[in-house]
């Protein structure tokens, strides 16, 4: 039942959010009213917290909230659904809706707005839809063409309000960028509605969003209304997108869908956590607007609050712990680095086992004719071996000896390095000339079971296929000091 | 209601743009109409075939910061500082793409998604702090001002009055286009169909792809006074998606955008003349008309012929069936 425990998680995390959010808005009623704050219990705070004494910054923070939570949740599953766009084409093809519902009685009554732009908003995903099924159009040009399309009628009709005597000072040009300032106590409750509407419906069908978004094959096999939930996300898509409107604005409202959760994408595997990540991420932004629209309110927001969101996406873009850019260069960087070590530490094996194990360490003169570099490259390749502990450096840094640690590692690169050409050459029939370009990639990356396994099928043979003896346990316990006072290599397998 | 609808009078309705007074300039929005039509269709029908209609749609938002940028930084709105401010625009923006594409799980349409709206809240940020140098207004970036074209000062050559400077500059852009894809046909219809045997031809479908996404660049900059970011898609998807519907032969799709461009322009105008609405708008509606036309009454598979090979496959099949 992991299915059910991850479902409680997600309560537990979605909960703990909510209090958060309280937590997070009860200071700023504080510190507004910090004089008569004494005798206040904590009910006394939620009800001066809801009768929002400084409406404006509180209506904004709040509504910016709200929508970065919605957004976030609603967000994920449209980005996982890998219908990104669809959420671009809902916020403008709301348009018209919008236009309709402000003629419904000449003024901006949030809730004939509202239902007016959810109207318009799902009869474009359904045009969509519709004419995806009876043409042979693609999707990202039946998107585009919906959105333009049904944008085209919004914009005729507003600048048809425009041209209206009273139309002019109507504000209705401010749901195409929005405006903080514009929202009133009426829109707050609406987001407010929206927002728990959205974390519920999420909470409670989160496995049927779950599985219909990462596999709808069966999610329709084992009997989910697929379509439903469909339809459902859109609606719940279509009410935040409309909710977002007169903060973010028409144009811009996708981002708000996608980007946040996008970002979320490249941090977590895990649903719940993205869902989590992308509201909060959503909030920042959110916040963000709010401080900036304080800070000057002439200035279109919407563009802040979508900026705020593409600097945490880029942030997870480079310095996302798993998928960042920066993380997987250095990944690539410090296992670079690993190659190049145990390419150093192989050449000096070789050299070693050139004049059989006799005498103390290995020069850089003799290194670097093995490595065919030069003295400088070889000096610093040894250097590092210092560093990591596994050479000590003699005779002012030209004789290298390797210490315990670094002979294991030679033997053990050397060992896997025959290995695998002598399976090569057993097992798979390559020419022994041919297997020496493999191993040199594949040395690097063996792991011991791996190692022990093809011993195993190789009947623990002590020769590669250029008769080379290859290194075994035993040989590696000995140490090299105990090697160079016998004659030659034991070779893998004569113990018994 | 009945303020906001004017009543519909037919003879008004094809006569009112061309009475006396606004005639001359409902001239220039046609033609201006029908040539950024025509340019964008053209370019519009090879993102169509490539599947990248919505990254025509990214760059037809993020021209807008380049334009910003490059009037701040040129200090005039010279043609020259805003084509190379859009096509600087247009070629960071498909890198964004790209690379966030590429780099990480992110799939396409998020990406596209990411790029365009940044970029875009970038240019409004900077068109609504520098309202004073850079001279373009919020309305205009989203709808356009197809009704100034007529007012801007006229072009003359060798002491000719061409036109006025928007329309000239227009006419040559799709001059261009024309040019290009007439010279270009052969590589552009390979790399788009199948990149594979492009790059066993000889040609380098990544070039392809940027110099087109480039030149789009340029045709949506072109665009962008008279009908602003958003409508600029409808521009490019439309007249290709509704040719598309009616041909199967790319010369012939090609063909008919030209014809649904003049269609559309000639038609908006008329629309917005009696609902007294935005021109450019009113052009995109009727573009919409025009391709719902197409969709319901297409002989290849439109709507009606569906029903009816339905019908036929219901009723009458299974007795030919029979018969034979």
């Amino acid at each position: 039942m992991p299915m059910l425990r991850k479902n409680k998680a997600v309560r537990a995390a979605i909960f703990l959010l909510g209090a958060g959010l309280f937590l997070l808005l009860a200071p700023s009623a504080q510190a507004a009213k910090i004089g008569d704050l004494a005798d206040l219990n904590f009910a006394d705070q939620i009800l001066r917290f809801f009768s929002m004494k400084d409406p404006s910054v509180r209506y904004a923070l709040l509504g910016s909230i709200f929508l970065g939570v919605s957004c976030g949740l609603l967000g994920s599953f449209i980005v996982v659904r890998k219908m990104a766009l669809v959420g671009d084409t809902l916020s403008h093809a709301v348009l018209p809706g919008v236009a309709a519902g402000f003629l419904w009685n000449m003024s901006k009554d949030p809730a004939a707005i509202f239902i007016g732009a959810t109207i318009a908003g799902l009869l474009g995903t359904a045009v969509v839809s519709l004419i995806k099924q009876t043409t042979r159009l693609k999707e990202d040009t039946v998107l585009g063409m919906v959105l333009a399309g049904f944008f085209a009628v919004g914009i005729c009709m507003v600048t048809m309000i425009q041209h209206l005597p009273t139309g002019n000072k109507s504000g209705i040009d401010k749901f195409l960028f929005g405006q903080a300032a514009a929202i009133s106590e009426g829109d707050v409750k609406l987001m407010g509605i929206v927002t728990l509407l959205s974390v519920a419906v999420v909470l409670f069908f989160y496995k049927e969003l779950l599985i219909t978004s990462f596999d709808a094959g069966f999610a329709r096999a084992a009997g989910f209304p697929v379509q439903l939930i469909h339809y459902t996300l859109m609606l719940l898509l279509a009410f935040s997108v409309v909710i977002s409107l007169q903060a973010v604005g028409v144009v811009l409202v996708s981002a708000m869908l996608i980007t946040p959760a996008a970002a979320a994408y490249l941090l977590t595997d895990r649903m719940h956590r993205m869902l989590l990540l992308a509201a909060g991420f959503g909030m920042l932004a959110g916040t963000s607007r709010a401080f900036f629209s304080f800070l000057g309110p002439s200035l279109p927001t919407g563009p802040f609050m979508v900026l705020g969101a593409s600097v945490v996406f880029a942030l997870a873009f480079f310095f996302g712990p798993r998928h960042g850019v920066v993380m997987k260069w250095w990944h690539h960087r410090s296992r670079a680095d690993r190659v190049q070590r145990e390419n150093t530490l192989k050449s000096i094996y070789h050299v070693l086992e050139g004049r059989e194990f006799k005498g103390e360490g290995v020069s850089l003169r003799e290194l670097a004719d093995r490595r065919r570099e030069t003295i400088e490259e070889v000096q610093t390749q040894a250097k590092d071996l210092k560093r990591q502990g596994l050479a000590t450096l003699h005779e002012e840094g030209n004789l290298i000896f390797l210490t315990p640690d670094g002979w294991l590692r030679a033997c053990s690169i050397v060992r896997n390095h025959r290995l695998w050409e002598l399976y090569l050459t057993n097992a798979a029939q390559i020419a022994a000339d041919h297997v020496h370009e493999d191993a040199e990639k594949i040395e690097h990356v063996l792991g011991e079971e791996v190692v022990r396994e093809l011993e195993r099928r190789l009947q623990y043979a002590t020769k590669d296929p250029h008769g080379r003896p290859i290194p075994s346990i035993e040989d590696i316990q000995r140490g090299l000091a105990g090697l160079s006072r016998r004659e030659d290599l034991v070779g893998y397998g004569k113990r018994s | 209601m009945n303020s906001l609808v004017p009543p519909f009078d037919l003879q008004q309705f094809f006569l009112g743009p061309w009475n006396g007074d606004v005639a001359g300039s409902n001239f220039w929005i046609v033609l201006m109409g029908f040539l950024v039509t025509t340019a964008c269709g053209l370019v519009g029908n090879y993102l169509i075939l490539r599947r990248m209609a919505l990254v025509g749609d990214a760059i037809s938002h993020s021209v807008l910061p380049g334009i910003a940028i490059a009037f701040l930084i040129s200090q005039n709105r010279g043609t020259l500082s805003m084509f190379l401010g859009a096509l600087a625009a247009g070629i960071v923006t498909t890198v964004i793409i790209e690379v966030i594409h590429k780099k990480t799980r992110v799939k396409q349409d998020a990406a596209i998604g990411i790029a365009f709206t940044s970029l875009f809240a970038i240019g409004v940020i900077l068109i609504s702090i520098y309202t004073s140098q850079v001279d373009l207004d919020q309305e205009c970036v989203l709808y356009g001002e197809i009704a100034f074209v007529p007012i801007e000062p006229p072009v003359k050559f060798g002491g000719v009055v061409l036109g006025p400077l928007p329309v000239v500059r227009m006419g040559i852009v799709a001059a261009l286009t024309i040019l290009l894809i007439w010279v270009f046909y052969k590589e552009l219809l390979v790399s788009s169909f199948d990149p594979g045997l492009a790059l066993s031809l000889g040609i380098n479908a990544t070039l392809v792809h940027y110099a087109l996404m480039s030149w789009l660049s340029v045709v949506v900059v072109s665009a962008f006074e008279s009908v602003g970011a958003i409508l600029v898609i409808a521009m490019l998807i439309l007249p290709g998606a509704t040719a598309s519907l009616l041909s199967d032969r790319l010369p012939v799709i090609m063909g008919m955008t030209v014809v649904h461009a003049a269609l559309s322009s000639i038609l908006g105008v008329h629309l917005a003349t009696w609902l007294n609405c935005s021109s450019a708008g009113a052009m995109v509606v009727m573009a919409s008309v025009l391709f719902t036309l197409a969709w319901i009454f297409s002989p290849h598979d439109g709507l009606i012929r569906r029903f009816v090979f339905r019908r036929f496959l219901r009723h009458e099949a299974p007795a030919v069936a029979e018969i034979s």
